[in-house]
Order: C-alpha cells, then structure tokens, then sequence
C-alpha cells in the first residue's frame, strides 16, 4: 500500500524535472485540453509524440508511465467494452461490412471499433501526462506551484500559504499513517478481530477499534508536530521566504513554447483537417 | 557565558490542558515548583527523572512553548518574553521524541530548509544552511531521499539537521532517543557529542537511558516538577540510595560495583569499564 | 505448545520493484516453557517471523487457492516449509486460525496505542467477546471475573481502574491494561515485541518483573523480541539471532554472548557482564558464568575469597 505507482515521485535530474512546476500545472491544463480538443488520431498522435518527448527527456522509464495505466484500467477497459457494444454507426473504415453484428440494442460496427481505440488511447494519454507530472515534480514543488497559482486567492483573503503546507504535510504522513493503521490493525487482529465477516453494520462497528486508536494517536502527532514547528520558528506566512524559488528560466521558456505549438497544431488540425471521425 | 538561566520558574498544567499528559491531569495537577538552574555556554548537561518528573515540561518552558506562571527565563542574557520569543527559538534548538511527528514535507532537504524559511534568509543562504546541516549530522548524501523510506536513527537526525539549519546555540533533546533501536541511538549520541566538542553548541539531553547521561559534563534529576540533584554525572551515580527514590535506577556498570561493594570486594566507584576489570583483577589477584 | 519452524520462507511485495525477502529458510524450534528471546536489527525479519506464529501472515500453503509452484526443470523441488504450534498445522488452511489466536497472544510494540473503548474492563474484555463462541456466550459474571484475574495479573486493581478511560491512565498502566487486554483469554504462549520500549528504568524493570510474574502462572512459553542485550542476559533462556532474513546463532545466552566477535561483526552488542568477563579474561582472570548480574557478582566474588583462603 506504502507504493502506489500512480502519483509518486520518481527522482531524477533531468530538464524536465527542473521546470518551473508551475509551468508545467499549466502545461498539464494545455496538454489536457489538446488531448480532448484531438477529435482524430492524427491529433492524439501529435500529443503521444510531444508525451514521448517529454519522457524521453524526463529519463522516466517509459514502463513506469505505461504502469500508471493499470490503474484506471478497469475504467479503460469499461469505456471500451461500451463503445463496441452499444455503437449503431455504419461508417466504414476499412472493407467489409460497416456493421458486424447487431441484436436488439447491441451492435459491434466498425465505427464503434474505431471509437473504442480512440477513447482508450485518450484515457491512456490522460493518466500519463498527469502521472508525468507528478513523477517529475516533488510534492513540495507542486504545492508550491499550486500555492503560486492560486495568490490571486490571497487578495480574497483565503489562506492560500497554509493551503499549501497543509497539502505538503498531508503528503509527507500518508506513509506514516499506513504503517500505523497496519499496526494498529495487526494487533486487534491478534485480539480476535474480525475485519472482514458480518453484514455491513458489523462492519462498521469493527472499524471503531481501529478508528479510535488512529484518531487518539493523531492527535499527540497533530501536538508534538506542532511543537516541532514552532521551536522552527514557524510563524504563518510572516516574513518567509521560499528555498525552493519558483524561477521561470530559459528551459521554461522552450517547453512553454512547445506546449503552445502543440495546443495551436491540434486546434489547427480540427478546424482545417477535420477529424476522420 | 550563560547560556541558559531559569530563576525561580513554577509552572502548574491545568485540566485539559493540550500539553498534559493526561497522567499528570489524574494526579490532581501537575507542576514545576520553583525551578533554579543555569548551564554555561558549551557546556553538556542531561536532564534525569521517571516518566513525569517535568523533564519534558522543562523543555517547553524554554522556548516558550509554554509560559511560565513565575519566575524569568533567560537565554544569553536576553529574558524570554513575549515580545523576545521568535529571537530565542532561533538560538534554542529542541529535538522531539517520535522521528515521524517532526518533518512537514517528504524530501530531506524540503524538511531542513523549513526553519530557515521561517526565517527569511535568502534563497543561497538557505541552501548553504542545508548542506551544513546535512554534513553536521553525515547525512549529505540523503539530501534528495523520502523521508518515509529512511530508518528511524537517520529519521531523527534529518529532525537534528532542521533544526541546525536556524544556527541555534542550544540545542534541547527531548527524549529524542527514546524511540530508537541501539544503532538509531548510538548514531544519534554521536552526532550530538560532536556537535558539541566541535560546532560548541550548548548541549541539554533530557533522557532515562542512564548509559547516555555518562557522556555529559554534568547531570541534573528531576522528581515530580523539582530538580532534586545536580552533579557530575559520577557523583549522581554515587549516591544509588537517593537516585532510587526518585524511582531511577543506576546504569548497569553502577550497579555492578555496588553488588561487588556489598559482597565486600573494595572497588571503587567507577563508571569505566576498563579501570573496574583492573581494579577487580587487583582484588583477586 | 512447541514452535516448530522449517523453511520459512516470506517475500514482501513479491514481483514489485519494492520486493523484499523477509525471512529466507529459516528453522528455528522453541520448546514449550522457555522463555525466549529474539535480537536483531530493525528489518532483519523478526517481526514478520513471529507475526506468522498466530497467523497474522499466513503461509502460502494455509490460504484459499493455494496451488505449489511447480520446480523449475533441473531444479530440485525446494523443501516444503512447516510451522507448527502445538497440534495447530499453520500450513494448513483447514487449520482453526481464530483457536490459534486465543492460544498464541501477540503484544506489539508501544500496546498502549490499541486501547480504545470506553473503560478499562471493556477493553481488557474485547479479546474476549471476540474469540467466544457464537452459540456459547459467555456470561457477563464470566466476563467480569476474568477481566478481573487478567488485571490482577499484571498488578492494577479493577475495582480501582476498571470503570475508568483507558487513556486516564499513566503510560506504565496503559501498558499494563493493553497486556490484560491480550493475555485475558489465558494463551499458553506469549510473544511480545520490545515490551520495554519507551519505559523509564523502573518501568523497565517493573515490566521484566511482570513477565517473569505471566510465565510462573499464566503463559508457559513467552518469547520477547529486543533489542537490549542486558535484558535478553538476565531473562531468557535461549536466544535467537536474525539477520538480514536469517538465523545464523540460536542458543543459550552464556554461549552467545561468549562469541562477542561474531556478534559485533553484526552490529550487535553484548551484555555489560560479558564486555567485564572478557575484560577480565584480558588480564588472566577467567571466570565462568550465564551472564546474569547475580552469576556475575558471585562468581567474581567466589574468586576474591579462594584468593584470600
């Protein structure tokens, strides 16, 4: 449970490890908007390209991206499932007959092939620019650039910094607080237990063993936590300055640039071209 | 130079408070009567006392994570007030007890760079900060790690290094070996000697591991909210009847010589393993 | 109840990039009435090993759809493992798991973080309620008896703490109320890990004392998981060393805490009383003894009066 492929960090120095995070949150909004303004393959081939680029540039496995599919891949290959199924259109592709097979509400057509590809393909590069995102930025850096993104908020007065390091501590005790549910649950277990029999009251109730000792414990965390802050001079937001400055340099600038190319180049093709669809 | 002084300090937990240790609530109260004590610049004092002597208590006052009720707390002349505060904690230092309760963000250096932050140095100061930081405890090649993947010992001294990254003067342990394996400890008891005898910062390591209290200059006891002895730490362990009714007990070489003593073999009252096997070997030879 | 254990084998994350091999073929027997103990670095797999002893991992071989990886060709088949407590076959998945929890108590690290209900006693009763028979209740005067015995077993009062809040109580009490929370359904064997841990000296001590206590009258073999070597020298009667998934050493502590240069090649330490016995020996005076402060004490004291005789 500690090691959940999607959305972990993977170390790295590379050029796109070191763009400005913010960059790339904008980058992920763009890359996300292009990939659901492709209404044809060319399009989603033209993100897939810049994608490939990107990873081969982020010396990320390319594996590791693949495997982020696995999580979503019920839902992938549910929204496929559909498509065949329930697609009556007789557009053909390729020879043969437009429509395979059709009983009662069910079809499998070619249109209905072809769509399914196409929606696949579009769930596929979804997961994997936004796993990008976070497999090339640490989790301080993206608060970070959400912090940023969001000091418009400030003017409205939203605690917009303590958003952020709320997000980042949130993060850092995931691991910890599995570990301990683990435990905790371990040893209940060892006291007769039973966690996985009975309706869904029992259930409920057998959760109360756990949830007890996890809050009870949590909150001399929350306390010597915020002992440990404080004797760091935490302060709120008064007089802080960033370690980690957000700093938009040349290497933003390129990738900036690529990103609005791509965004151009797909509306382009949609206006223009057309979709093959 | 003083580098801490306490004058005449009492402090009492009321029920409920967020501080205390509901134990203390049950015994009707809880308080810290009176307390007297200094400790010179450099110097290397451990702080004795049972589970809910004030030990930790004492550690919060310092800093002011606690407001005395009476009495005055200096910190290099300076009285801790209300006013002073964010000065003193940058020159005190306190190490917590549980590794995983201290760190605010999941990268080593994000972690260390915290207290500088709140600070506001500049960005090149900080990262200067860091690497001394990270080289003072040896932890320079973690710099880029996941806190959550390292062990508890290494946990602890990125907790160490983020507080040497506000440059304190004193630095308070507060029973932050109590959680660790005896690897974890000896890596911690270590990094803290160190950076006494050679970074000369004031040392204060409130701990029960009687083993850890040989290493300082002097010892000070706690026993329900008073301190109760202050000595080198031979001259504590050479009063055993005193220290057991403060519901300690001597460390394991302590209580050799007195079974030894009280068997009628002469040894002194050492704390060195070697001069006690030499002095033993004397007597039977 | 004797533990029998052979060809433990247990991988973590198998087949993931995080994949760990916890325990390797391992044996390992502890006979009924011992007082055991366990040493060895954080992750050398002592905690997964004594976690498969009431089935909180389970082997392989003990769980639904189990099917035996066949050999690889011009392999020989690696041996079969088997672990045994008592007349409970763990290998077996027809096995009673929950009769082998009421058997097997198991007090974790820092216990005092499990309690939760509302009262001492309905604490120390939950173990209880949990593992009785659904057709054979028992009663509440049952119930009330023999919280009360496991209280008194490990020194509190129930009339004095029992209708109080768990968490109204001092660290040491908290403990001790999370012991009585596990040995109320009177297991023959006790594990615990590090049951010192966090304790001031007294606290310490008290606790040893404790178990010493449980073993003469509750639980007939008690296996401790620690890290300090004085108390594995004054208390156990055999030991087991893990490292890295293995158990290179078990014996009794005098003849291992006689092989210091082995186990300081693991980063282990050895007992105060063996570090002043090889001292001693450095300067031509052997004695021999278990280790244990008193056999210390009276042997170096045997020497100084054959000395003066």
């Amino acid at each position: 449970m500690k090691d959940v492929a999607f959305g972990q960090y993977y170390p790295a120095d590379s050029f796109v490890h070191r763009l400005d995070p913010r960059l790339k949150l904008l980058f992920l909004i763009a890359f996300i908007t292009a990939i659901f303004l492709a209404t044809d393959f060319y399009g989603l081939a033209a993100c897939a390209g810049v994608l490939l680029v990107i990873v081969l540039c982020s010396r990320v496995p390319l594996g590791k991206v693949f495997r982020a599919i696995r999580g979503i891949l019920f839902l992938v290959l549910f929204t496929a499932v559909i498509q065949i199924l329930f697609n009556h259109g007789d557009k053909a592709y390729w020879g043969g007959p437009a429509v395979y097979w059709e009983w009662k509400i069910f079809a499998v057509t070619q249109e209905g092939i072809v769509l399914a590809i196409f929606l696949v393909l579009r769930l596929a590069l979804l997961v994997m620019c936004s796993s990008m995102l976070t497999y090339t930025t640490t989790p301080v850096a993206l608060t970070d650039g959400i912090e940023s993104l969001l000091t418009p908020l400030k003017w409205l007065h939203i605690p917009v910094h303590v958003l952020a390091l709320v997000m980042n501590m949130a993060l850092s005790l995931i691991p910890v607080l599995t570990g301990e549910t683990e435990r905790i649950m371990n040893a209940q277990k060892a006291r007769g237990a039973d966690f996985e029999t009975g309706n869904i009251f029992r259930r409920i109730k057998a959760i109360v063993p756990i949830l007890i000792p996890l809050l009870v414990s949590s909150i001399d965390r929350a306390e010597e936590l915020g002992n440990a802050m404080d004797s760091r001079c935490y302060r709120g937001d008064i007089k802080r300055t960033k370690y980690k400055k957000l700093r938009f340099g040349w290497r933003d600038l390129i990738a900036f640039l690529l990103g609005a190319a791509l965004v151009t180049g797909v509306v382009l093709l949609r206006v223009y071209v057309g979709g093959i669809l | 130079m003083r580098a801490i002084e306490f004058r005449d300090v009492s402090y009492t937990y009321e029920d409920g408070d967020a501080d205390g240790d509901p134990s203390n609530a049950q015994r009707g109260g809880f308080q810290i009567k009176h307390l007297n004590f200094a400790v010179e610049e450099g110097e290397f004092v451990a702080v004795l006392g049972h589970n809910g002597s004030g030990k930790s208590t004492l550690a919060r006052l310092s800093n002011r994570l606690l407001a005395a009720d009476s009495g005055e707390i200096e910190v290099f002349g300076t009285p801790l007030t209300k006013k002073t505060v964010y000065e003193i904690r940058k020159q005190i230092g306190i190490v917590f007890q549980n590794p995983d309760n201290q760190t605010v963000a999941s990268i080593v250096e994000d972690d260390v760079a915290f207290g500088a932050e709140n600070i506001g140095l500049a960005r090149e100061e900080i990262g200067a900060r860091i690497s001394f930081a990270l080289k003072a405890v040896g932890m320079e090649q973690y710099r880029n790690a996941t806190i959550a993947r390292l062990s508890g010992g290494q946990k602890q001294r990125v907790a160490i290094a983020g507080v040497l990254a506000l440059k304190p003067r004193i630095m308070i342990l507060d029973e932050s070996t109590a959680m660790l394996d005896p690897r974890g400890r000896r890596e911690i008891m270590d990094v803290v000697v160190r950076l006494n005898r050679e970074e000369k910062i004031t040392v204060i390591l409130i701990t029960h591991f009687m083993e850890e209290a040989l290493l300082a200059d002097r010892a000070i006891v706690m026993n329900r909210g008073e301190i109760v002895m202050q000595d080198k730490p031979a001259g504590i362990f050479a009063r055993h009847e005193e220290l057991l009714t403060y519901n300690l007990t001597l460390p394991r070489i302590g209580m050799i010589v007195k079974g030894l003593n009280a068997g009628g073999m002469p040894v002194s009252d050492t704390l060195d393993l070697e001069k006690l096997a030499g002095e033993i070997a004397e007597c039977v030879s | 109840m004797r533990i029998v254990a052979e060809h433990l084998t247990y991988t973590y994350n198998e087949r993931s990039p995080f994949e760990k091999r916890a325990l390797d073929d391992i044996s390992l027997t502890i006979e009924e009435g011992e007082f055991f103990g366990i040493i060895g670095h954080t992750g050398s797999g002592k905690s997964t090993f004594v976690q498969h002893l009431n089935g909180l991992i389970r082997l392989p071989s003990s769980r639904k759809h189990f099917h035996p990886k066949k050999p690889k060709r011009g392999q020989p088949a690696p041996p079969a493992p088997v672990l045994k407590v008592g007349e409970f076959d763990l290998c077996d998945r027809r096995t009673d798991f929950r009769a082998l929890r009421r058997s097997v108590g198991m007090v974790f690290q820092y216990p005092e973080y499990q309690l939760f209900a509302e009262t001492v006693k309905e604490d120390v009763a939950f173990g209880l309620k949990n593992f009785a028979e659904k057709k054979d209740r028992p009663r509440a005067e049952e119930i009330e008896t023999a919280v009360r015995e496991a209280l008194a077993a490990v020194g509190l009062n129930a009339a004095e703490v029992g209708e109080k809040s768990p968490f109204d109580l001092s660290g040491g009490q908290k403990r001790r109320v999370a012991i009585a929370g596990v040995i109320v359904t009177r297991p023959e064997v006790l594990i615990l890990d590090e049951p010192a841990a966090g304790l001031d000296p007294l606290g310490k001590r008290e606790i040893m004392e404790l178990l010493h206590e449980l073993h003469r009258t509750w639980c007939k073999t008690i296996v401790i998981v620690s890290h300090d070597m004085d108390e594995i020298a004054e208390n156990c009667t055999r030991v087991a060393v893990f490292k890295d998934g293995t158990v290179p050493y078990v014996a009794t502590p005098k003849e291992l805490f006689s092989h210091a240069e082995e186990l300081y090649a693991l980063g282990l330490d050895i007992p105060l009383t063996a570090k002043l016995t090889a001292a001693l020996a450095r300067r031509g005076i052997a004695i021999d003894c278990d280790f244990t402060t008193e056999d210390f004490l009276a042997k170096v004291l045997a020497l100084k009066k054959g000395g003066a005789s």
